[in-house]
């Protein structure tokens, strides 16, 4: 017989699935709150129409683009984590595949809703299928995070299957709906060498396609913005710039999550140190990657000089968007590096401090992008003297998006392994009548037969 | 379509020496297109809607003017440019904004999506919004427009529009299809100057001229020859179609 692999982790990692307790009732009772009083939100919008929001001429797009944008950035976490890494073959990722794709999964459906929540007439959406025009950028941008929603499903759900076989056979104290649940979802997995032969060159596959996907959604989001004519917007510079931003802010959110994960189901021995260790050295490549293109657009700008560019220039550097555009570099650049290059070895209490910044900084950022262009446009003279104030509308909105994503989240983490059992497997020594996790990997790790 | 069908190329001439920023193009525009009243809290944050602005030029706030008396500064009245590379075309993901043969950029209410992308690639700012749902009060309620354009999954023109949605400047192309009605009726071939938006026909100064491009001889072809003649924003690539003499 041959060497089979077992994770000695399994029972910490399915621990929490075993578990229940008042303060998840709590956090979601706080987080269903919070969806309840956005819903009240919408449900004004709905009626009363945009109106409610503080958009206006001309700020016609305002926190709901920059959430859209903010959360199909927060999604590149996981495909750059799980397709991008394994490609390069970074084994070291394999613990944190699951809870980084998690954050994929459950954010783009906030960003699709996000934009659903900005249209003047959500009823009308299936219009973009019947009479979609390609011509337009929101028909790539439809097409390209449709594709990506869907795949990452599928990825993810594929992922998944051989933990969702363990838990059906495990999990045999867990009420029935959820033990049927397990048998329905594992679509009678075996976990077979055949199997998970046929089910490693999939992934393989898709995760090649995930990573054109990665660079062509947010390049295609941007570029919403690129292709208008208007200044700050129309730059060439806007897809790399707004790639790069989603991998940096989806990969501190990872870190963030992962942290969070660790502390609260006790996983310490399986996301060991080394893995924060090494999305800090990711994370200082992208802070250094950030400041090189603000710096590549920035300079450009002003010494081109060109009198609509700077006015828009100007909005940021120095009149009414200075504030939060110096406080976005703060809090993107100059803070977070500091900490990864001095503070953040081996000290995660740092590390998320760190990445909670550049998430907020990155939503200021985006929101820095789209509105100070809008407010100086070259031929509209009565800029609502070029203000926009947000109302409780978006707010509200806003924090249920949020709550959604983390409730989502939360649920998931109690009712499926957060790491992949599966792909942590190790090589262990034969042993008859030993519980078995997984055969022999395709790949495997290194070649031990146990004698037949 | 007609006796003698031919697409025209409509184009709007205005002359500025002769404009004295009245805005009765734009309250003639307001009554002929039904456009929604807002509150006066509503207009100071934008959102009055003015498909034929009159405003005055430099637009930049911080652009010096100068000390009175030495004064330098203007106004411009603005419709919709109906540009023959219009952006706002470019981006619109469900073809309710389209340009038609005749170079006019019409808007379908029936059909938009409210997602205001056409609003922030316009150069111009011609386009606006729907806030909440257009109201009248009093009088205004029941002087409205009846002339509207429907059929088939478009609505267009005069038409009462749900909240949600955009609209701008179309040329008053419900006179033109009345006009072009007419004509046929009347089995006869249809001439341009027999259709005029509401702006060129009740304009004080006598300062806006209508009518079809492609056609070497008339007023506004002839004006556009004019050296005093300009388009605004002429190096974005639009194309506008609105020529603007300026004052000489």
């Amino acid at each position: 017989m041959r060497a089979r692999l077992i994770n000695k982790h399994e029972a910490a990692i399915l621990a929490p699935l075993r578990d229940f307790t008042n303060a998840d009732r709590l956090l979601w009772a706080i987080l269903v709150g919070l969806i309840a009083v956005g819903g009240y939100a919408y449900y004004q919008q709905w009626t009363f129409g945009l109106g409610v929001t503080g958009l206006n001429r001309p700020v016609y797009w305002g926190v709901y683009i920059t959430n859209f944008v903010f959360f199909i950035g927060l999604a590149h976490s996981g495909t750059f984590i799980s397709a991008i890494l394994r490609l390069a073959g970074a084994s070291w990722r394999k613990p944190l595949v699951r809870a980084a794709e998690a954050i994929t999964i459950f954010s783009l459906p906030f960003g699709v809703s996000s934009i659903l929540i900005d249209m003047g007439r959500p009823e009308r959406a299936f219009n973009i299928i019947f009479y979609g025009r390609f011509q337009s950028p929101l028909l790539w941008d439809f097409t390209a995070v449709s594709l990506y929603m869907f795949s990452s499903v599928v990825f993810f759900y594929l992922s998944l299957l051989p933990d969702i076989a363990l838990c059906r056979d495990r999990l045999t104290e867990a009420p029935a709906w959820q033990r049927q649940m397990y048998r329905l979802l594992a679509l009678g997995w075996e976990g077979n060498p055949e199997q998970y032969h046929r089910l490693e060159g999939v992934l393989d596959g898709m995760a090649i396609f995930m990573t054109l996907l990665v660079v062509t959604v947010h390049t295609v989001v941007s570029w919403v913005f690129g292709m208008t004519l208007q200044p700050g917007w129309h730059t060439a510079l806007i897809g790399p710039f707004f790639l790069l931003g989603a991998i940096f802010s989806g990969t501190a959110a990872v870190v963030i999550a992962l942290a969070v994960l660790r502390r609260v189901y006790h996983l310490e021995d399986i996301l060991p140190i080394n893995l924060f260790n090494s999305l800090r050295k990711l994370l200082i490549v992208f802070t250094l990657g950030w400041l090189y293109m603000m710096v590549a657009e920035y300079l450009t700008i002003y010494y081109g000089g060109v009198t609509e560019e700077m006015l828009v220039f100007w909005q940021k550097f120095t009149d009414d968007f200075a504030g939060m555009f110096w406080l976005m570099v703060l809090l993107v650049f100059v803070i977070p590096l500091f900490i990864f290059v001095f503070l953040g070895k081996d000290r995660i209490g740092w590390m998320v401090t760190a990445c909670v910044l550049v998430n907020v900084g990155m939503w200021l950022e985006r929101y820095v992008v789209i509105v100070p262009t809008e407010t100086r446009p070259r031929l509209i003279y009565e800029l609502v003297l070029g203000d926009y104030s947000p109302t409780w509308v978006e707010g509200a909105i806003t924090a249920a998006l949020f709550s959604g994503m983390i409730l989502l989240y939360a649920a998931f983490t109690r009712y499926f392994p957060i790491v992949p059992v599966w792909e942590t497997a190790e090589e262990a020594e034969e042993k008859p009548g030993e519980t078995v996790t997984a055969p022999r990997r395709r790949w495997g790790t290194v070649g031990k037969t146990a004698p037949k | 379509m007609g006796f003698g069908f031919f697409y025209m190329r409509w184009s709007m001439v205005i002359d500025l020496d002769k404009c004295v920023a009245c805005q009765g193009c734009s309250v003639a525009c307001r009554f002929e297109n039904n456009t929604p009243v807002v509150k006066p809290d509503e207009a100071i944050k934008g959102r009055a809607i003015r498909w034929n602005d009159v405003f005055p030029l430099p637009i930049n706030p911080k652009e010096e003017t100068g000390e009175y008396p030495n004064v330098k500064t203007r106004y411009l009245t603005r419709p919709c440019m109906h540009c023959e590379n219009p952006p706002c075309v470019k981006v619109c993901p469900v073809q309710a904004t389209f340009k038609n043969e005749e170079g006019i950029v019409q808007q379908n209410y029936a059909r938009c999506i409210g997602c205001r992308f056409c609003t922030v690639a316009c150069p111009y700012g011609v386009r606006y919004f729907n806030w909440h749902e257009p109201e009248w009060e009093g009088s205004l309620a029941t002087h409205l427009n009846p002339d509207r354009l429907e059929g088939d999954g478009d609505l267009e023109g005069p038409a009462i529009r749900p909240k949600g949605i955009v609209e701008k400047c179309t040329f008053c192309i419900h006179r033109l299809q009345k006009a072009r009605a007419r004509a046929d009726s009347e089995k006869r071939a249809f001439r341009p100057d027999e259709y005029i938006p509401a702006c060129v026909q009740t304009c004080t100064g006598k300062a806006r001229f209508f009518g079809d491009l492609d056609d070497p001889n008339s007023t506004v072809s002839l004006l556009a020859k004019s050296p005093r003649a300009f388009r605004v924003l002429e190096d974005v690539g639009t194309h506008p179609k609105v020529i603007y003499l300026k004052e000489g």
